[in-house]
């Protein structure tokens, strides 16, 4: 049914599922392209700034959609979810603002300089201001992370007639789920971005760009996802293990488990039913979510049914979970069989370039399907034990957000089709446009003026 | 420790100085933005061009002080918040897609296909135009209380195009300031016109505004605050001839002071923030709501107060620097 609640959860989820689009990019891209710049100061190899020089526009668009979006947020808060700010603003509030004091600050101010700064400044401290920038993301999503974990887990405060009151701030930052959550977020941000680099780069080689940089690109990002895929995966197990302490409903719902059992299956797939309370269609491995979950084949996993009217809906946990596995497995087997390849051959045959160029996106999916699975997962709480989704909501008419809901799906499927579409017209105009030396671009007319004549 | 009015001050304070430098900041990156040029000529498009370099570093710090205000509004006020944000909201939607346009026609501009360009020049002109429109609307809502009868209502409209003209102003004075040739002179011309609208607006809102706030106008005009309130707008008128003056000569000889007409509109900005401070000081809601009764808990306030006395110097700090590495006339614009 469309109500208010429901169309007021539509349009949070659309907000901030295109919002995290971007700082999913951007977090890790600014390190890879501190790394290049680091590269190039230490070597002289003009191949590094080249990389750089193309990958800074990529970054610079993604910001932009990261930081517009962002803003958005931050409203909606109050548009839509009074009872949020009325009952945690005494947590959210400073969490929030530290955010907004100690990374946007930086990240906003640095960035001037580090897009346009070069000319302006000497290369040390152009270097340091792409430094700045690549910690103003990261500690932005430390705050950001840190609120929406206490979301989860919640602690440190005391539940008072003016809502929660925080008693300990170091129990409230770092609260229990915050290390697993952030860690498991950095590295599908760093996942995201090698995949962005990997498939654009693949992208102009099969487009006969014959250049080294975009190669470099390659290398560095297949080495760098080989070796972050499979870190994803055991902090993906601690995040879950956390999750199963916290919010054993929530991986009641990921593995489709009604009945709380010993020997509880690994489900491959199945249609979870929450009318008749069962799964069809099942496809098992017996006994292998208890020796996931509890290291044992007899170890006693909790079902949905030992939790009436207080579980998240289960379909869209289960599948979203299965999604997310699923690419971060994928994306483990292209980066290790490509990364493999590379060492040995330095080339990699079209096949593989082509499955690149097909997951460009791969870390976004995987992401979004994991980010929902945590935050459907959360259901019905807004705040884990503490307020519910419902009793947050505003009481804004039904039209108006209506309204807002429509004007935001258009303004952002016209953002997304722009953003995807540029991004290959840019790697399509970087074959054909000859990269100068760098002392050369200065004289040259190869910049991005921003008559947009040049890529 | 620190007394709980203290702190509620403290954050009136450090709210009012987000608000004012935003409006500063952002008024003249909005202003350049609605000032684009029409015309498809090379000339024209170089314009264009310059006028969004001069802006190109600066403007994603520069909302950066709205994230603070509003995040300032959220973590101090959680109950003016809400209600404002409820009260507004489709102005405030609307604000959020002309700022969500401003800002991504910026890389996409200088991205897209030469034929696209100029789609995403008009976009760039709409958000921006849009977004102060929506500012100025929401403020005149905002004076009266949030209260929407008809003739507060059209107060909002006249408050939005009032806030549109000084961004205007505020953003040719910068163009002054950044740039030189035939751009400079136009954008002289431009904030005289702009100039002229705000003045005239600015004195519409002051005789509308005790009309219909009976408590605006006993504090306007009962002494002794009235005499205080006076030298406001003599001030104002002051500095707002000093420009206009000013403006018609540009561009001075070697360009010196070529800062004066962006230094007056700031002067007249802050004395236009200080007027509204005045009238309705101590209400977060003008009429309905002090900022005593919609302040957070102290626990949070002095845990947040602690981090904003430490940063926010940093925060200025860096801010003053990256002005001085852009310092000086605006450069055509390259990614490294």
């Amino acid at each position: 049914m469309i109500d208010t609640l429901m169309l007021s959860r539509m349009q949070f989820g659309l907000n901030i599922s295109f919002h995290i689009l971007f700082p999913m990019i951007t977090i890790a891209l600014c390190w890879f392209l501190l790394y290049f710049k680091i590269r190039y100061l230490s070597s002289g190899d003009e191949v590094w700034q080249r990389a750089y020089r193309f990958w800074v526009k990529v970054f610079a668009l993604s910001f932009a959609l990261g930081v517009v979006s962002g803003i958005t947020m931050s409203f909606q808060f109050g548009t839509n979810w009074p009872g949020y700010m009325a009952t945690v603003g005494n947590i959210a509030g400073p969490l929030l603002g530290y955010e907004v004091l100690t990374a946007f600050f930086l990240e906003a101010t640095f960035l001037g300089v580090m897009l346009f700064g070069t000319g302006r400044v000497s290369p040390g401290l152009h270097t340091l201001a792409t430094a700045m920038v690549a910690l103003g993301t990261t500690v932005s999503a430390f705050w950001i992370l840190s609120l929406n974990s206490w979301m989860h887990t919640p602690a440190g405060y005391n539940m008072t007639a003016d809502g929660a009151l925080p008693t300990d701030w170091f129990a409230v930052v770092f609260n229990p789920s915050l290390p697993y959550r952030l860690g498991h977020t950095l590295l599908a941000s760093g996942l995201t971005a090698a995949f962005l680099i990997a498939g654009l780069s693949a992208y102009r080689l099969l487009h006969g760009d014959t250049k080294h940089a975009p190669r470099l690109a390659l290398r560095t990002a297949l080495f760098a996802a080989a070796v972050l895929a499979p870190l994803q995966v055991l902090m993906g197990d601690l995040h879950g293990l956390n999750t199963l302490e916290h919010q054993p409903q929530k991986v009641a719902a990921m593995e489709g488990l009604w009945e709380t059992r010993t020997h509880a299956p690994l489900l491959l797939f199945a249609w979870p039913d929450e009318e008749t309370r069962e799964n069809r269609l099942e496809v098992a491995i017996p006994a292998l979510a208890s020796v996931i979950l509890k290291h044992s084949p007899a170890g006693e996993v909790q079902g949905l049914n030992d939790f009436p009217g207080n579980h998240p809906p289960v379909a869209p946990v289960f599948f979203g979970f299965r999604l997310m596995v699923g690419m971060g497995v994928l994306m483990l087997a292209v980066a290790w069989f490509g990364s493999l390849r590379l060492l040995r051959q330095r080339e990699l045959p079209a096949w593989v370039l082509r499955t690149l160029i097909g997951m460009t996106f791969a870390g976004w999916v995987a992401s979004l399907a994991g980010w929902y699975v945590t935050e459907i997962g959360r259901q019905p709480w807004l705040v884990w034990g503490l307020l519910k989704t419902r009793e947050a909501v505003t009481d804004v008419p039904l039209g108006s957000v209506a309204t807002s809901f429509t004007l935001y799906a258009v303004l952002y499927a016209g953002l997304l089709a722009s953003y995807v579409h540029v991004l290959f017209r840019m790697a399509r105009q970087a074959v054909d446009v000859e990269e100068y030396d760098a002392a050369d671009v200065v004289l040259e007319a190869n910049n991005t003026r921003l008559s947009g004549r040049k890529a | 420790m620190m007394e709980p009015d203290t702190l509620v001050m403290a954050f009136v304070g450090l709210m009012a100085l987000a608000v004012l430098v935003y409006t500063l900041l952002d008024g003249y990156d909005l202003g350049v933005g609605m000032l684009l040029p029409a015309g498809d000529d090379p000339e024209v498009a170089e314009q264009r061009d310059t006028m969004i370099a001069s802006i190109g570093p600066f403007w994603d710090a520069n909302e950066t002080w709205l994230v603070l205000a509003v995040g300032l509004l959220l973590i101090a006020f959680p109950d003016a918040y809400n209600l404002i944000l409820r009260e507004l909201y489709l102005p405030a939607t609307l604000m959020l897609t002309g700022l969500i346009l401003r800002g991504v026609s910026f890389d996409f501009r200088a991205k897209v296909a030469p034929a696209r360009k100029r789609l995403w020049d008009y976009l760039f002109q709409f958000g921006s135009g849009l977004a102060a429109f929506m500012q100025g609307y929401m403020l005149g809502h905002y004076v009266v209380g949030l209260d929407s009868s008809p003739l507060n209502e059209a107060f909002a409209i006249l408050s939005g195009c009032c806030v549109m003209a000084a961004y205007g102003y505020i953003g040719g004075a910068w163009l002054v300031m950044k740039t030189e040739g035939t751009l400079q002179r136009r954008a002289a011309r431009w904030a005289r016109y702009c100039g002229v609208l705000t003045g005239l607006g600015v004195l519409a809102v002051c005789i509308v505004n005790p009309l219909v706030n009976p408590g605006v106008y006993a504090r306007w005009f009962s002494l002794p605050g009235a005499i205080l309130v006076l030298q406001i707008p003599v001030l104002s008128l002051l500095l707002f001839v000093i420009n206009h003056q000013a403006l018609a000569r540009i561009p001075f000889p070697d360009d010196h002071s070529c800062w004066l007409p962006f230094a007056c509109a700031a002067g007249i900005f802050f004395l236009c923030f200080q007027a509204l401070g005045y009238s309705f000081y101590p209400y977060a809601i003008p009429g309905r709501m002090t900022f005593m009764e919609a302040a957070s808990a102290p626990e949070s306030l002095r845990f947040i107060l602690v981090g904003a006395v430490a940063v926010v110097p940093v925060i200025l700090g860096y801010t003053a620097f990256s002005y001085r590495v852009f310092w000086g006339k605006a450069r055509e614009l390259r990614y490294y």
